[in-house]
């Protein structure tokens, strides 16, 4: 064996040896260093003669060559274990519990309000507002109640000791039809808009509560008469449940305001103790629900609005939205809409991403 | 209004079953509240016949009887009936039965210690009369052993509503008239009577209110014997929820239940001199029927006589003249009073009764003679004596109304096509009277309305009556007209900015609410800023719910407070919804807020964060400055001011606002003082926004934004350390390095603030970390020392010296 060879063999079996990297540097420099072994062969090839070179040159850079590859693959399989060894020890428990955001949530009625207002505005509807704390002119006068009407007593209206500039007396607004008289007057005619808002009876028990929330349509145009209310109670609440087979049956009704008046049932089936609205109330199995109260806007009540009633008509409805909520997504008790328990609001509320479109359907399912 | 099939039966000649009565009523706007089938309540007694009777071994009052059930074996039953008797057929109990009046359950019993298998009733204890001195006795070939149900005839009772505008309907006569309208059986006339005096009416009658009172018409009836009315009569009284009282004054509540047309009956003997309709005088009192004393007020009509009032006009009759088993001579009263004043007075002495529910709704001005001889020919029936003439003082409003009616009208509003006979026929069936006003049936009708439909006065209502009658059910859907392409938006920008802070809000983990718009007053006070006066109700349902609030911070508190209470460890609650203040000429002023609470833990304890954190002011800050910004707000040009008002703790709260004056929203921890008014306990931060300050943006929306692309050269930073005077807000620091140079600086950002060791006492050292944006070329030396320089010569206006 020549001097390369062996000089070969023990570079490369000390490599194949070294503990750790600083051991593979110390083979480095004592081979490759400016005083290294290899380096000193390098340097006689200068010494000798060409045909020597042509034999001794290729025999030491072969040397170099290997010795440098083997220093190289022994660094790489070292810091490859260095690596292993430190994610060994840097392993966690990762059944522990990730930190916690808080989950928050969008009111029934927020929700409810913002599915009706979409459903609406698809059929051209615009969202309109007013007062809450109303004088009784809008609240009664314009909607056809003076002040002896029946009907003003039957609304177990919440009155306020003040008096507004043109003295009439403030209440808190029963309903939300005031904002008829209020668009009419701003906005004139032809009209089509919806007014949800907050409304107040002073009345309170299992199924009422003092201050609950409603929504009104109120279309005025030429021609606009019954049937057009109906397809738009039945194509609202088709959209609104999402389901085909609502069907309505519509009673003669008085309310003050309208003329026709008409009540408005739907059909529903219990199924385990809950109301499903759908098919007819005629069916077996099913009843008939009053969800809402609606007719052709009384005369007196386009006058009060600032119109002609000989040139515009138009029909009007109104329609509980707690109870719409309820019967669409299973609560049972309106008092619990208004206390503010988490556990309640964490359970029927909704996730800030569902927001209400038409393409994803307006509702939310369970 | 209630009343028994029968009942109905004797005005309406109809073959129609109970459930096709209430489906037709229903169909007609006679909205069905109930059906009883009183059949249902007498299971388990019994036609059944006495067989002995023998005096109980221990008892002197009751007796022993056998009686017979129809089942062969006869049953012991212990009886306690004076007229209880062998022979006797009458009604039993059995064990298992129920006894209507108290239900009591009837069983297997000992009485005395003599067995008894059931008991034999009265009619009281069944709920089919007053009687009570003894059991019922049936005829004698009554069948024994037949369900009493079946023998007694189940008469269903239908309850309707009635709507405000159907006083004709609060008589049962116009319901049979609607019910034959719409086809389900024939109307029977109400027989035209007339009923002679006698004698002249010896007490003098006159009116001396002719607007509350326009017509008072009466007359004597001598000679009465008052007593029980018969079978029939309690009947129909029962039927409609009434208790039978004595023939006398059932015989007027018949008149108004049948025919709608209240009237009231006086005993003569109690009255002195002329009876006459006036106004009452301040402070007057009359001791009604109802045994309460009302005092009246001149606004009030009231019937009086010499010695004075014996009748709250149209409302309630008086105690001291009402008829008595002992009544011989009455005098009867029957009056057209007017709507308004009716509706009043009621209203303001907060008395309801079936007299004023038809006379403010408005009852038939020209059934005032047909209702006093219907009333004296049932009287007369029953308790017999002589009627004097009748006396008219006064007239009721006479002329019949005539509405315009175009029957092309009638499809026009209500949608639906109907030949014209067939609308006229509904309206005759009705007691409308319709003419053609010109030549043409097809043209303008004049419709000539019923003495009693007050309620129709216009076209539209004749569309309804026609349209109600022919069947809303026959109206066809027809799609509203749909302007070209999708739906155009309709939101406005106060509905899109309350959407999407909502959800912004949700988004963060706040959990919304929806809490009363009113308060309690101490609450309300709390909050109150001095913006008027609050809205405080003059009939709140409890006082925890009076005063309108003027801040959304209570209702949440409050909410909040009753959570922790529920052993919640943390709450994030929000509501969007609207304060109340004062606005202008005495309106309110309904401004949209956001509120915010955070109470109990920010975080829980946790394996890697130790201890529970509490919620800080900084919390508050970041929501607010988030929520603002979903809103629409400039965050960037905000400042952090203080009086965040006294509910706040003072040094650890302040306010957003947009320049010195507008305050855009308010935060920080709640004063101790309010959490104990609030009984919370540990820290909680609040968090008001105001959506209604936040100004608006201006001009039209465009998509496009504007124009902009990344440098291309990289940004660098550099740190400065200031000593400054403690007081010194850092937000004054930070702002006032940020505009040194508004070329290069984009951005400062405070990140250290440091006091103690190094720092001298009254001073304070904040760090901010500066990043500067060369433009066209990177910055040399000179540049760099150029900003910093500008950078300190800002900084030392607020006394701030650069740390070397």
């Amino acid at each position: 064996m020549s001097d390369i060879e062996q000089l070969k063999a023990e570079l490369l079996g000390a490599i194949g040896e070294a503990a750790d990297l600083a051991g593979v540097e110390a083979i480095r420099v004592s081979a490759l260093g400016k005083q290294g072994s290899v380096s000193g062969l390098l340097k006689t090839l200068g010494k000798m003669s060409p045909e020597e070179r042509q034999v001794e040159g290729p025999k030491i850079h072969a040397l170099r060559e290997a010795v440098t590859a083997a220093l190289g693959a022994r660094k790489d399989a070292l810091e490859s274990a260095a690596l292993d060894a430190r994610l060994a020890s840097e392993t966690i428990d990762l059944s522990l519990p990730a930190p916690e955001m808080p989950k928050g949530s969008v009111h029934p009625v927020s929700q409810v309000m913002d599915e009706l207002a979409e459903i609406f505005a698809d059929m051209g509807f615009a969202v309109a507002t007013g007062p809450e704390i109303e004088d009784d002119w809008h609240n009664f006068t314009a909607l056809n109640m003076p002040e002896t009407h029946p009907a003003r007593a039957m609304h177990d209206t919440f009155y306020f000791p003040d008096r507004d500039a043109q003295d009439r007396e403030m209440v808190l607004r029963t309903h939300t039809s005031p904002v008829q008289i209020r668009t009419m007057l701003s906005e004139g005619a032809p009209l089509r808009i919806i007014a949800p808002g907050r409304v107040y009876r002073s009345d309170s028990d299992a199924t009422h509560t003092p201050m609950f929330h409603q929504v009104e349509a109120l279309v005025i145009d030429k021609d606009i008469h019954l049937g057009h209310l109906k397809w738009t109670l039945e194509t609202f609440l088709k959209a609104f449940f999402e389901r085909d087979d609502i069907v309505l049956r519509l009673r003669p009704s008085y309310f003050p305001f309208t003329e026709p008046s008409v009540e408005v049932d739907v059909g529903y089936a219990n199924e385990g103790g809950r109301r499903v609205v759908g098919g007819s109330g005629d069916e077996p199995g099913h009843a008939w629900m009053e969800v809402l109260g609606s007719g052709m806007v009384n005369r007196h009540v386009i006058k009060a609005g600032g119109l002609d009633p000989d040139e515009w008509q138009g029909f009007a409805f109104g329609v509980g939205v707690d109870r719409l909520a309820m019967l669409k997504y299973g609560m049972d008790d309106l008092r619990a809409f208004f206390d503010g328990d988490v556990r309640w609001l964490s359970h029927y509320g909704f996730s800030a991403l569902d927001v209400p479109t038409l393409s994803g359907g307006v509702g939310t399912p369970a | 209004m209630k009343f028994s099939l029968s009942w109905l039966k004797q005005y309406l000649e109809t073959e129609a079953t109970v459930e096709e009565v209430a489906a037709k009523l229903n169909a007609i706007g006679l909205e069905v509240e109930g059906i009883e089938d009183p059949s249902e309540k007498l299971t388990g007694f019994r036609v059944a016949k006495v067989l002995t009777a023998a005096r109980h071994p221990d008892a002197d009052k009751l007796q022993v009887l056998t009686v017979d059930t129809g089942d062969g074996q006869p049953l012991q039953v212990v009886c306690g009936a004076p007229n209880a008797r062998a022979g006797l057929v009458g009604v039993l109990g059995l064990p298992g039965a129920t006894v209507p009046a108290n239900g009591l359950v009837l069983k297997k019993s000992a009485i005395r210690g003599v067995e008894s298998n059931g008991m034999m009733c009265s009619t009281r204890e069944l709920e089919l009369g007053e009687d009570h001195d003894g059991i019922i006795e049936l005829p004698e070939d009554a069948p024994v052993g037949t369900a009493f149900a079946d023998y007694h005839g189940a008469d269903p009772v239908i309850e309707v509503a009635i709507t405000p505008n159907r006083p004709d309907c609060m008589g049962l006569y116009g319901i049979a008239r609607d019910l034959a309208a719409a086809g389900l059986g024939t109307l029977r006339p109400i027989e035209q009577l007339d009923i002679a005096g006698e004698f002249p009416c010896p007490v003098e009658i006159r009116t001396d209110d002719p607007e509350g009172c326009p017509a008072f018409y009466g007359r004597v009836i001598k000679g009465v014997k008052n007593g029980t009315s018969p079978q029939w009569l309690q009947d129909c009284l029962m039927s409609a929820g009434q208790r039978p009282i004595s023939a006398l004054v059932d015989a007027t509540n018949y008149v108004m239940l049948a025919y709608g047309r209240p009237a009231h009956a006086y005993d003569l003997a109690k009255l002195n001199g002329a009876v006459f309709a006036r106004r009452a005088r301040d402070g007057e009192t009359v001791l009604a029927l109802n045994e309460k004393e009302y005092t009246l007020d001149s606004d009030m009509t009231v019937i009086a006589d010499d010695s004075g009032v014996h009748d709250i006009a149209g409302i309630m009759g008086g105690e001291h003249s009402g008829c008595e088993d002992g009544t011989t001579d009455i005098l009867l009263e029957i009056a057209y009073f007017d709507p308004e004043r009716i509706a009043k007075t009621g209203r303001k002495l907060n008395l309801t009764s079936d007299a004023r529910a038809r006379f403010e709704r408005g009852i038939d001005p020209s059934f005032l003679d047909s209702g006093l001889a219907h009333l004296t020919r049932l009287i007369q029936t029953l308790c017999g004596g002589e009627a004097s003439e009748v006396v008219r003082a006064g007239a009721a409003p006479a002329t019949p109304k005539i509405v315009h009616f175009d029957p092309v009208l009638t499809e026009k509003l209500g949608g639906v096509s109907i030949p014209l006979e067939e609308q006229q026929r509904i309206l005759e069936a009705l007691g409308f009277v319709a003419v053609a006003e010109q030549a043409g049936f097809d043209k303008a009708w004049a419709v000539t309305v019923p003495g009693w439909r007050p309620d129709v006065d216009g076209a539209p209502d004749l569309v309804e009556e026609v349209v109600r009658i022919h069947g809303l059910d026959k109206v066809e859907s027809v799609a509203l007209p749909r302007t070209d392409g999708v739906a155009r938006p309709t939101a406005t920008p106060a509905q899109k900015q309350e959407r999407r802070v909502r959800r912004a809000a949700a988004a963060r983990g706040l959990q919304e609410a929806v809490t009363w718009s009113f308060l309690p007053q101490v609450e309300a006070d709390a909050f109150a800023d001095g913006n008027g006066g609050l809205w405080t109700l003059s009939n709140p349902i409890s006082e925890d719910m009076k005063v309108m609030r003027p801040s959304l911070l209570p209702g949440l508190l409050s909410a909040a407070k009753r959570n922790l209470d529920r052993g919640a460890s943390s709450l994030r609650l929000f509501e969007l919804g609207r304060r109340y203040l004062r606005g202008k000429d005495g309106a309110s002023d309904e401004r949209m807020a956001l509120g915010v609470v955070l109470a109990g833990d920010k975080a829980p304890r946790g394996w890697a964060t130790g201890k529970a954190v509490p919620f800080d002011a900084y919390d508050a800050k970041a929501e607010a400055l988030a929520l603002l910004a979903e809103a629409g707000a400039p965050a960037d040009k905000l400042q952090v001011m203080g009086e965040a008002g006294p509910q706040f703790h003072p040094g650890q709260s302040g306010t957003l606002r947009l320049g010195p004056k507008n305050v855009l929203a308010r935060f920080g921890m709640l004063h101790p003082t309010a959490a104990r008014q609030f009984d919370i306990d540990g820290p909680v931060a609040l968090v008001e926004i105001y959506l209604d300050a936040i100004p608006g943006k201006k001009g039209a929306a465009t998509f496009a934004r504007v124009s902009y692309a990344p440098p291309a050269l990289q940004a660098v930073t550099r740190d400065y350390a200031f000593l400054v005077p403690v007081e010194l807000p850092a937000g004054d620091l930070v702002r006032v390095v940020q505009g040194a140079d508004k070329v290069n600086i984009v951005a400062a950002r405070l990140f250290d603030d440091f006091r103690g060791q190094g720092v001298p006492e009254g001073q304070k050292s904040l760090a901010l970390e500066v990043t500067l944006q060369p433009l066209e070329k990177s910055y040399k030396d000179e540049d760099l020392k150029a900003i910093t320089d500008k950078v300190t010569a800002a900084a030392a206006k607020l006394g701030a010296v650069l740390r070397g």
